[in-house]
């Protein structure tokens, strides 16, 4: 056998040559620092460091939503999935696309025209009210750390699989280089210099899964049947892969709960705020629209790609030896890179790797700190009279903080399934955020009192759904003595609430207590201020320009 | 910076030093004007059916494979089963919904929505 873990005993726990991917790794650094650098300008005024000038055009900017949203747990975790469970990892796939239509439809122009930097603008355009800033930023800052701690995580697994380093230091060290470098990025490049790192990684990112599928491809003489006839013929589920349920389908309780995943997926994605940031980042809504739908067609043809890179892993590389490889399903993308173009290509599929999760790490940073420097300091705590300087200069230090914990909730968090986490950021997501930006656009009685109940109602709904989910404790396990929870006590039990995925109950239950919320308010809604939105919104008049402000 | 400011038209003074309510009821001027009527008309035609359709076709899509995974299974060529089929289907409707948005934006809606803009912009409300 050519693989390295398929040999129990002179496991060294990795594929390949750590020396090479560590180089490879390095080039892609490098080339991007110096991007980050020469694009940043100056970097002085809010515009600048947060939207990045309003100057992309919409392809660049589709393009850059790609990178954001095309994190690890989209390149290892669902190929990952396909390669183990089949079928059900597509499922997954289809989720995260479709998502995005909520996004182009509804979401994309009416954000782009009435706000300026945070999904919390376009919220306090309409209802005014200190108290609806602060909890839409609460809830921003929430998504976005849980968002980037599971960022975090996946990086510390990889770097077992893919750099030799087994020893729980030596991850942690490199968890914590990750933070280090993606704030150099936040910090020097603002919005400009990280969107333009994002544009490069997404590139080589479709540039690598492109390659690598039409590579699995003509293993498969170019058919997708034989394709799948050779996956199914390896795997011991065997024709069973094909079709849906080998993860999802054993009972009812699984069943409820991948449809109240599909839930937070197709309503997570149009309240992701690191999504929602980035459609500021064009001149004006025609663009916003234009870089939606180019990403529509990224993230569509980079999940088309994972699919044969599953099964293509499922038949190359085989069930077993990804389940006893160093990062379980997460492997199966490097070992199937290394099994068709040896070292080299795991090379570059491993910096691929790595470059995403620093990109997204990124994204994910600038977007929490802008939310807390024009949200909270500039918005509530200095009643929107600090100087913009003064609120960039509060953005860099809110990264360092937004940064350090990411890095040690990134060590803790070590170990946990990516595409699962992000999967719990999505229900949050849809359930905090979502509600309100539709209710604020569309709905004209809605009230701050409304929003208030809808945002800390979905926000505590989900949070605390997860929390008495069998995610945190209960979870029975094959093994027994120990449980695959968080809390792996198998005694401590305190999961009274059966889905692992809380979307389902709580996305409808905030749409219902900002709908509650409102009508029970005695104080009825501004039909002044309802105007102003929808006349911004469809027209674009008043809306933020591109250049200096 | 260029910002619509619909109480310039009859003020007197600065169309800064206008209190933020009588300012903003210009807004609702043009918002129960024919232009506007016509613009959120044209929008909801397309936004209110895309949407309920493309939502239906994918929750059809979800309750299917849960709840009928057998049918799911049927080959439909060689070891191409129904549910990849659909699968795939979802990824064909994603993109032709959001190039027919964006082909009868462009078309349909940005004109009128540019106008309306520039005739705002100029004070003309």
């Amino acid at each position: 056998m050519p693989l390295a873990v398929a040999d129990p005993q002179a496991s060294s726990q990795t594929v390949g040559t750590p020396a090479l991917n560590f180089a490879i790794f390095a080039f892609f650094v490098v080339v991007t620092l110096i991007i980050a650098v020469s694009a940043a300008g100056k970097n002085k005024s809010t515009t600048d460091y947060y939207a990045g000038g309003r100057d992309f055009t919409g392809w660049q900017n589709g393009i850059a939503i790609g990178g954001d949203y095309l994190s690890a747990a989209s390149f290892l975790g669902i190929a990952g999935i396909i390669a183990l469970a089949g079928y059900d990892g597509f499922l997954y796939s289809i989720g995260f696309l479709v998502g995005w239509l909520l996004v182009l439809l509804l979401v994309s122009e009416p954000l782009r025209n009435t706000g300026r930097y945070t999904m919390a603008d376009v919220i306090d355009l309409r209802l005014r009210a200190v108290p609806v800033r602060a909890a839409a930023a609460v809830s921003t800052l929430t998504v976005s750390l849980f968002y980037l701690i599971a960022q975090m995580a996946g990086a510390g697994a990889l770097v077992s699989l893919l750099l030799g380093i087994s020893s729980r230091a030596g991850q942690d060290i490199v968890v914590a280089v990750v933070g280090l470098l993606m704030l150099f990025y936040v910090m020097v490049g603002g919005m400009k210099g990280t969107t333009w790192v994002q544009i490069v990684k997404a590139s080589i990112l479709a540039a690598g899964a492109a390659v690598t599928t039409l590579w699995v491809l003509s293993r498969a003489g170019f058919s997708l049947p034989s394709l799948l006839h050779h996956a199914a013929a390896s795997s011991p589920a065997g024709a069973a892969v094909l079709g849906p349920g080998l993860e999802y389908g054993v009972s009812t309780v699984d069943k409820f709960d991948f449809i109240s995943l599909a839930v937070a997926l197709v309503f997570g994605t149009a309240g992701l705020p690191h999504v929602l940031m980035r459609l500021y980042t064009v001149p004006n809504a025609r663009e916003a629209r234009r870089s939606v739908v180019w990403t529509i067609w990224v993230v569509g043809l980079f999940y088309l790609c994972t699919l044969v890179l599953g099964f293509g892993a499922m038949w190359l590389v085989g069930g077993k030896a990804i389940k006893a490889a160093p990062g379980g399903g997460d492997s199966a993308v490097p070992l199937l890179a290394y099994h068709l173009g040896g070292t080299l290509l795991l090379g570059i599929v491993a910096a691929v790797a790595f470059a995403t999760i620093l990109a997204v790490v990124a994204g994910l940073t600038i977007t929490a700190s802008a939310c807390f420097a024009h949200d909270v300091y500039a918005g509530v705590l200095r009643h929107k009279e600090a100087e913009p300087s003064e609120e960039v200069r509060v953005a860099r230090i809110t990264a360092v903080v937004i940064g350090t914990v990411a890095v040690i909730g990134g060590i803790y968090a070590k170990g946990i399934d990516v595409a699962f986490l992000v999967g719990l950021a999505f229900a949050i997501a849809a359930s905090a955020n979502l509600p309100s930006i539709l209710y604020s656009l569309f709905w004209p009685r809605f009230t701050a009192r409304g929003a208030l109940w809808s945002i800390y109602g979905g926000l505590i709904s989900s949070v605390g759904l997860i929390i008495f989910s069998p995610v945190v404790s209960g979870q029975s396990s094959a093994v027994g003595a120990i449980s695959t929870s968080l809390i792996t006590n198998p005694h401590i039990n305190f999961a009274f609430f059966p889905l692992n995925n809380p979307g389902i109950v709580s996305i409808p239950l905030a749409f219902f207590l900002g709908w509650l919320g409102t009508v029970t308010d005695r104080q009825p809604a501004d039909p002044v201020r309802f105007a102003r939105m929808q006349v911004r919104a469809l027209t674009g008049v008043g809306a933020e320009r591109a250049g200096r402000s | 910076m260029a910002l619509f400011q619909p109480a310039s038209k009859g003020a007197s003074g600065t169309p800064a030093a206008q209190p933020a309510r009588s300012g903003a009821s210009g807004y609702e001027t043009v918002r129960a004007s024919r232009d506007f009527w016509t613009i959120r008309r044209r929008f909801e035609s397309f936004i209110v059916p895309a949407c309920a359709t493309f939502l239906v076709w994918y929750f059809l899509f979800v309750i299917i494979a849960v709840f009928a995974p057998g049918f799911m299974r049927l080959d439909v060529f060689e070891d191409v089963n129904v549910g990849l089929c659909f699968g795939v289907l979802q990824f064909a409707s994603t993109f032709a919904i959001a190039l027919a948005y964006r082909r009868w934006a462009q078309r349909r809606l940005d004109p009128l929505s540019e106008r309306l803009r520039q005739r705002l912009e100029a004070g003309r409300y």
